[in-house]
């Protein structure tokens, strides 16, 4: 039955009734209507619905409401701050990094998790941060630069 | 190449089907240009490259141009984006277009300002003459363009291209890198209801029970659909769909499906029932100087299109008229299948085209899309969104068919090929929507009066399908090229990207190599002597130059391999070079490709589909199976149906060879036979064994292995 559960989602106190295995992602793009973290497999294997969870990337589609209860979360829509863009996302149009753009938001957040971990990492490094978020259009290199180059810049 | 004396016979590219000028744009008083393509958005950037033909015939900024997407109501009917032929068929019959409309409004300001054409200087669709000037968005209004095109309006030549040929950023990417709702998976309408389909998770005869009890009680419940064996659910929310749907997936009762051959590729060639000569030549002299003959087998197995999102359609019914926003590559062909299944006229249904997840041939798009529609028609006029869960998508959408494929060879003792002979099996490599009496859309044969099950067929050559690029561009005296056709069909096969040309090419390109180590040759010389076409030879020479081919340098489990094809042997010439490293698996380390798309419109464009495709192609090439269990398809999630990490992708090199004189052709699909047999040379020239099945995993090679020993 539905239960009233309360979190922060991009820095902002939410509130939201509805039952407590709902999967957050549902509860993301539904009831809170942000729509960047997206289906992939429902099953935590694709990587497509990262979310930020105090600071480590989870998968919302079988995270179930509950769990966050108390808790911080950062979506894609909460990586800008204060209208300005994410230095990974900056880098991500400056290296034109995606084709279809589907699987976007998630490295997006796996990579944002990796730089705050590690601000400089090596390529290898990117890669195996990476590993958990699956592309199917073959946009791996351009990503892994694109990350290579927000670190960059933000370390200048 | 069309002179421009055949140009002008008939109307190029997708003008001879809409041959309204005011079918392809509009000018608009904002300043804005409107650009309507029937071609549509997958993930590959077609539209900016568009715009960026649109802005340069008429000589405005690209910011100008906005891309309509396609609609069966208002847009020019372009069939199916497939085939890497959006640029031939949509960027043609723009350039004209708007090389029309450019004329069109040229004289209306000059008439305007009572100046001669011959007077006007133009900047970004402001017009001057002396002291006056006026603009293209004062000069148009409705009539202006309300004619045929015409094919006089005079073409701008590539020397003068100032857009064309630059790279452009893609229109779409700032909504994808922002989060932004952009795709089909994220429309709301008002009062939309979110639903489900309901498919056992292997193949099924018939639906001979199902139980609602269990999930009428759910929150927000709304309604179970049953029409037949089709199955769905109705909710409120998108958690309650899900979760009806999973209940409902295994309380119901199934009746199985037939059994599924063991071993596919030899049940493929005992079922062929039509067998084609698609090539023959005959030298007896040439014949008779054989002094050697080799024979191969190779297989292919199904490959899944493995979106990361699966498929989406949003319908709505008001008032005996249906609307239907799809990721569909061909909109017009639905709605026509859609008509057929729904038993409605098709211009009560207008299909809307919506960005979905990268698609790379026949998905589950189309057959989404009346799943939506059936739900929608028992929503009581309120519209529903329907996405596929994971397993719907790698369990029903098509899959690319699999291939058997032999091919004998005779070498004379200088090493030359006297005979060559390729035989193929597969079943039809396309089974869209539009192309047959019955629907093409997996839930019409399922309903209370069902259709029933079109086969899988293959478009004639030369584009071919199962037998695309079957014929080899090398120059025999002696070939024979047969393609067995198989109907029957025990996996729902359809087009993916390349078609047979994947397997055709890992085929013809890794016979190369065993003939040139047959006759003791490196394998590009080998491969230039029996090639004349000039750009052939210069993308081989190209990709042997960057990646420093001479230069190589032995080393344990080290080896490199080339390949080569001219995409359907019309399009796109690519040659690949692929560098691998064997430990337990193998590892593709780096991949160089050269790549000749006559003129190019957008070169990071071009580089990043040569990219993906080449990435794509290595995931195929070493990983990829759809697996086949007693009565369907088995691997339904990502570790059953793994595809290339991030940690496991090579860095691809792309050349470009750039002919601004020669028309442009599409890049989308021209890596992925080479790069196939590029990796299966190099573990060839890695291991000194030769694997012919894919995918080249760890056990395909211990198995070619131990059969060598």
């Amino acid at each position: 039955m539905p239960e009233r559960f309360s979190f922060r989602v991009n820095g902002v106190a939410t509130e939201v009734v509805a039952s407590p295995d709902t999967p957050l992602l549902y509860v993301l793009r539904g009831d809170l209507g942000l729509k960047g973290s997206r289906f992939g497999c429902g099953s935590g294997q694709c990587g497509a619905c990262f979310v930020l969870l105090d600071n480590h990337a989870v998968t919302s589609c079988d995270t179930p409401l509950w769990s966050v209860a108390g808790k911080s979360l950062t979506t894609v829509e909460g990586l800008a701050k204060n209208g300005e863009q994410h230095p990974l996302q900056r880098a991500f149009i400056e290296e034109q990094a995606a084709q279809c753009g589907y699987c976007t938001s998630g490295i997006l957040i796996a990579a944002a998790a990796l730089l705050q971990s590690n601000p400089a990492p090596t390529e290898v490094e990117v890669r195996a941060a990476l590993d958990r978020n699956l592309c199917r259009c073959g946009s791996h290199n351009r990503v892994v630069r694109a990350v290579m180059r927000a670190a960059a810049e933000a370390a200048s | 190449m069309n002179t421009v004396a055949d140009a002008r016979l008939r109307r190029p590219g997708s003008l001879e089907k809409n041959p309204r000028l005011s079918r392809w744009l509009w000018v608009n008083r904002d300043g804005t240009i409107s650009i309507f393509s029937g071609k549509v958005e997958i993930g590959q950037g077609i539209l900016t490259a568009l715009a960026q033909i649109a802005a340069e015939e008429l000589g405005v900024a690209l910011e100008r141009i906005h891309m309509v997407p396609a609609d069966t109501s208002r847009s020019p009917d372009e069939g199916v984006t497939s085939g890497s032929l959006s640029i031939q068929d949509s960027g043609t019959a723009l350039r004209q277009a708007c090389a029309q409309a450019l004329a069109l409004l040229l004289a209306r300001a000059a008439t305007r300002m009572g100046a001669s054409i011959a007077d006007l200087r133009v900047v970004d669709g402001t017009v001057h003459a002396g002291h006056r000037s006026t603009s293209f968005w004062e000069c148009s209004d409705e009539g202006l363009l309300d004619c045929d095109v015409d094919m006089e309006s005079p073409l701008k030549g590539p020397r003068d291209y100032h857009v064309v040929g630059q790279p452009a950023p893609r229109r779409d990417l700032p909504d994808k890198v922002f989060g932004r709702p952009r795709f089909l998976q994220d429309m709301v309408l008002p009062g939309m209801l979110y639903g489900r389909v309901v498919r056992p998770e292997h193949g099924f005869a018939k639906l001979v029970s199902v139980e609602g009890s269990k999930v009428e009680s759910m929150p927000g419940f709304v309604a179970i659909v049953r029409d037949g064996d089709f199955l769905g659910v109705l909710a409120e929310r998108e958690a309650t769909a899900v979760a009806a749907q999973r209940v409902l997936r295994s309380t119901a009762v199934w009746q199985k499906a037939e059994p599924l051959p063991r071993d596919i590729h030899l049940w493929l060639k005992e079922h062929a029932v039509d067998h084609r000569v698609i090539s023959e030549k005959s030298d007896a002299g040439a014949k008779r100087r054989a002094a050697k003959t080799l024979e191969a087998s190779y297989t292919k197995p199904y490959i899944s299109h493995a979106s990361i999102g699966p498929s989406c359609a949003l319908a709505f019914f008001e008032a005996g008229k249906l609307t239907v926003w799809s990721h569909s590559q061909g909109i017009f062909n639905l709605r026509a299948d859609l008509s057929k299944a729904l038993r409605m006229p098709a211009d009560a249904i207008v299909v809307r085209h919506a960005e979905g997840s990268g698609c790379y041939g026949h998905n589950g798009a189309d057959d989404v899309a009346l799943d939506a529609a059936l739900l929608a028609r028992a929503a009581g006029g309120r519209p529903v969104q329907l996405q596929w869960m994971r397993d719907d998508e790698f369990g029903w959408a098509p899959c690319g068919p699999a291939m058997a494929l032999t091919l004998r060879a005779a070498l004379d003792a200088e090493g030359n090929i006297t005979d060559w002979q390729h035989e193929l099996w597969s079943n039809g490599h396309s089974s869209r929507p539009g192309r047959s009496d019955h629907p093409a859309l997996l839930a019409a044969w399922h309903i209370a009066d069902p259709f029933s099950r079109p086969s899988a067929v293959n478009m004639p050559l030369p584009a071919g399908a199962a037998d695309r690029n079957a014929i080899p561009l090398y120059e025999f005296p002696n070939q024979r090229v047969v393609n067995h056709y198989v109907r029957e069909m025990p996996v729902r096969t359809s087009a993916l990207r390349s078609l047979g040309a994947y397997a055709n090419v890992f085929a013809i390109e890794s016979f190369m190599d065993e003939l040139a180590a047959a006759a003791q040759m490196d394998p590009i010389a080998f491969r230039l002597r029996h090639l004349k076409d000039p750009r052939g030879r210069a993308v081989i020479e190209s990709a042997a130059r960057r990646a420093d081919w001479n230069g190589w340098k032995s080393e344990e489990g080290r080896g490199h391999g080339l390949a080569f094809a001219k995409y359907k042997n019309l399009g796109a010439y690519c040659a690949v070079v692929a560098e691998v490293r064997i430990d337990h698996e193998v590892r593709v380390a780096r991949l160089v490709v050269a790549v000749d798309v006559g003129l190019v419109i957008n070169p990071d464009g071009v580089i990043n589909q040569i990219e993906g495709g080449a990435i794509q192609s290595t995931s195929w090439t070493l990983k990829e199976q759809v697996r086949l269990g007693s009565h369907g398809i088995a691997s339904l999630n990502w570790e059953d149906y793994p595809i290339l990490k991030f940690s496991e992708v090579p860095s691809v090199e792309v050349e470009l060879i750039d002919r601004p004189d020669l028309p442009a052709v599409g890049a989308g699909e021209a890596a992925q036979g080479p790069v196939a047999a590029a990796i299966a040379n190099a573990v060839a020239h890695a291991l000194g064994v030769r694997v012919r099945k894919l995918p080249l995993t760890h056990e395909r090679i211990v198995a070619a292995m131990d059969q060598a020993t």
